[in-house]
């Protein structure tokens, strides 16, 4: 072949509409999803410049960031996040943008109603003002996170200015081993690479790892993209990607389903095809992960002792992490007691997330020192759940099942972890305030989260298996 | 979009590496529905204690408030994508961030709102670091249209780069929706053959 491809540069080549010598490209964008935080300064700037949501039709709004977990059906107590709320109902009307709020049977976290609804295809751009869009590109489609400005942009003419990013491959063969889960593969990553470790880029994953993985494992892997600098990371669509796209609510029906395939088909990097880096990795060195510091690259094995010295990206911020987390240089986190756990957020909210964690949880009753909150991605979700019986076996094992949204992710409602609490949490960061001014996070995968709140300390899964 | 051209201003040093926009602007903060105000809580936990005192050895209140220039450590305004941490930079008076690296979202957010971001080199910013430690009223100059960072009185300058696209942006003060759209025929030609 002349001119070997990526996946990357086949689904980038086919969006560009134009380039602006020395500056960036005009990339056409397919689907634009939009939430409460990063949408009203948007809106109100199209009213300013007196114009209107370009395609309204590839617009897809809902409500998660602000939202409370609980009684979802009264009004929202807290003034600002009901005002937020109601800001976005009214922009949606005016600007003719389908929502799905708090109540709809499709609301939900972001980036889990739109793989779930279908939405969410092979070889298409996606955009959100929120970082883990990358999520997205669990389906082989470029998806990044984008500013409010940016946001505006794509509501006035469906387009984004966007430098090519530079392309990273990351391969990762081999068997997982027993209790390693694609969060623990993704943590692993990062705590090699640093969290700056893919600025810049823009990260196909590939390999065996990859292949054998369900789309909502992959999902987890690509959602964390960011939390190594990468605008995104994706994943070449295979026959589980159609599968998991088909008959969902908005996917391409029969026959155009069929045509749609052909094409996703394609979509594969070529062989010889060129990267800017290539990094391998091999699956048996990774075991359950545990971060212990206040950047994701900032983690370890769950059975190792934080390093004495600082590792590469956080030499400055090492001692300042460590002091913000009251833990000390060469310790092991292992049997450390724990406050809270939290399983939810856009990374590990998902069916396959709460059927792992509930197995375990079955029959048992977490420590009851601990508070533990369990928050389905979306409505679907949570009814999925209900009609399994998950809902229940969380609440008989003493945790609490909440409704949809981001909670304490980022604490934006009223699901804060207190000061110097440690919350062992399925979520994406460990920033210092993230989940609630002081607190203390540390990213788990949801069996880690699970065996952790049974016991009330950091424990090894492999321990309890 | 506020024109930018050339700066002379002392600096505001935060030598602390990853600092994410969680940091910038906590998220608690983010359910305003306009883009004013933001200055108010920039690096909200650290510039108060539990009981909204401030924290009187923080830079930020410590340093002279005129000051335009703010300088931090390695991959400043990682993490979230939040414009409200371009916005919270601005408001509260700077008009340029230099670091030896800047996460990618954060980069594009602060061109789009008159803020511009200087990628120096580890060594050159570790050397600025020193020299403010030394004397706080170091007075640096910004130059777009030379892309130049220089310290006054001193031999020390460094180029820095920016496209061309964001400079004639930044130097005009230009919006780039303005001129998206202003595509729009190719954007419509563009959707009459678009394969999805």
């Amino acid at each position: 072949m002349s001119n070997p491809k990526t996946l990357f540069d086949k689904v980038w080549e086919s969006h560009v509409v134009d380039t602006i010598p020395d500056g960036p490209s005009i990339l056409y964008i397919d689907k634009h999803l939009i939430h409460e935080v990063t949408s009203p300064q948007a809106f109100s700037g199209l009213r300013k410049r007196g114009f209107q949501v370009f395609r309204p039709e590839k617009t897809i709004a809902t409500a998660d960031h602000n939202v409370p977990t609980v009684n979802q059906h009264l009004p929202i107590q807290e003034e600002l996040s009901r005002n937020q709320l109601s800001k976005l109902t009214k922009n949606c009307q005016d600007f003719g943008v389908k929502l799905y709020g708090l109540g709809h049977k499709y609301q939900g976290i972001v980036h889990v109603i739109g793989p779930e609804l279908g939405i969410t295809q092979p070889g298409m751009t996606i955009v959100c003002g929120d970082s883990h869009t990358s999520t997205h590109g669990a389906f082989g489609s470029i998806a990044f996170g984008i500013g409010t400005s940016e946001v505006e942009m794509v509501m006035a003419t469906q387009c984004l200015l966007q430098k090519k990013p530079k392309k990273m491959l990351i391969e990762i063969n081999g068997d997982l081993s027993n209790g390693v889960f694609s969060k623990d593969i993704i943590l692993y990553i990062i705590s090699k690479i640093s969290s700056s470790g893919a600025t810049g880029y823009f990260v196909e994953y590939s390999g065996s790892t990859i292949s054998s993985l369900s789309m909502e494992a992959r999902m987890t892997i690509c959602n964390m993209s960011i939390e190594m600098g990468a605008r995104g990371g994706m994943i070449a669509p295979d026959q589980k990607t159609f599968d998991y796209v088909k008959n969902r609510k908005f996917a391409p029906k029969e026959k155009d389903f069929n045509r749609k395939v052909s094409y996703w088909k394609t979509l594969v990097s070529d062989n010889n095809a060129k990267y800017d880096k290539v990094l391998q990795f091999d699956a048996k060195d990774i075991e359950p992960m545990i971060t212990y510091g206040t950047n994701p690259g900032m983690g370890m094995k769950i059975s190792e002792t934080i390093p004495n010295f600082p590792p590469e990206g956080s030499k400055d911020s090492f001692a300042k992490s460590l002091d913000y987390m009251g833990f000390k240089p060469g310790t092991k986190l292992l049997n450390k007691k724990i406050n809270y756990v939290f399983i939810g957020s856009c990374t590990n909210s998902r069916m396959e997330d709460l059927r792992i964690a509930s197995r375990y949880v079955k029959g048992k009753k977490k420590a009851k020192e601990i508070k533990a909150w369990v928050i389905p991605g979306s409505k679907q979700v949570e009814k999925m759940a209900i009609e399994e019986g998950i809902d229940r076996i969380f609440t008989n094992a003493g945790f609490e099942f909440r409704q949809p949204g981001c909670s304490a992710c980022l604490a934006m409602n009223e699901d804060k972890i207190p000061k110097n609490q440690y919350c062992i949490s399925t979520s994406n960061r460990n920033f210092e305030g993230r989940q609630g001014p002081g607190s203390r996070t540390m990213l788990v995968s949801p069996l880690t989260a699970a065996v952790s709140a049974i016991n009330g300390y950091v424990s090894d899964i492999r321990n309890h298996l | 979009m506020e024109r930018f051209n050339t700066i002379s201003s002392k600096a505001t040093p935060i030598k602390i590496e990853n600092i994410d926009t969680d940091q910038i602007i906590p998220a608690r903060f983010l359910k305003a529905v306009s883009r004013e105000g933001f200055g108010d809580n920039l690096f909200r936990d650290w510039r108060y204690d539990d009981s909204n005192n401030l924290i009187s050895d923080f830079i930020l209140n410590k340093a002279d408030k005129e000051n335009k220039i703010l300088i931090a450590g390695r991959n400043f305004g990682c993490g979230s994508s939040r414009e409200h941490a371009a916005w919270a930079i601005f408001d509260f008076g700077f008009r340029v961030v230099v670091s030896s690296f800047f996460a990618d979202i954060f980069k594009n957010n602060a061109l789009n709102n008159g803020l511009l971001p200087i990628q120096l080199k580890e060594n050159s910013l570790n050397k600025i670091f020193d020299l403010i430690k030394k004397d706080e009223n170091t007075k640096f100059k910004i130059n777009l249209e030379n892309q130049l960072f220089s310290i006054e009185n001193h031999s020390f300058s460094e180029s820095f780069n920016i496209n061309k696209f964001n400079k004639t942006c930044l130097i005009n003060g230009y919006d780039s929706i303005d001129y998206l759209n202003s595509k729009k025929e190719k954007i419509l030609e563009f959707e009459k053959i678009q394969k999805i």
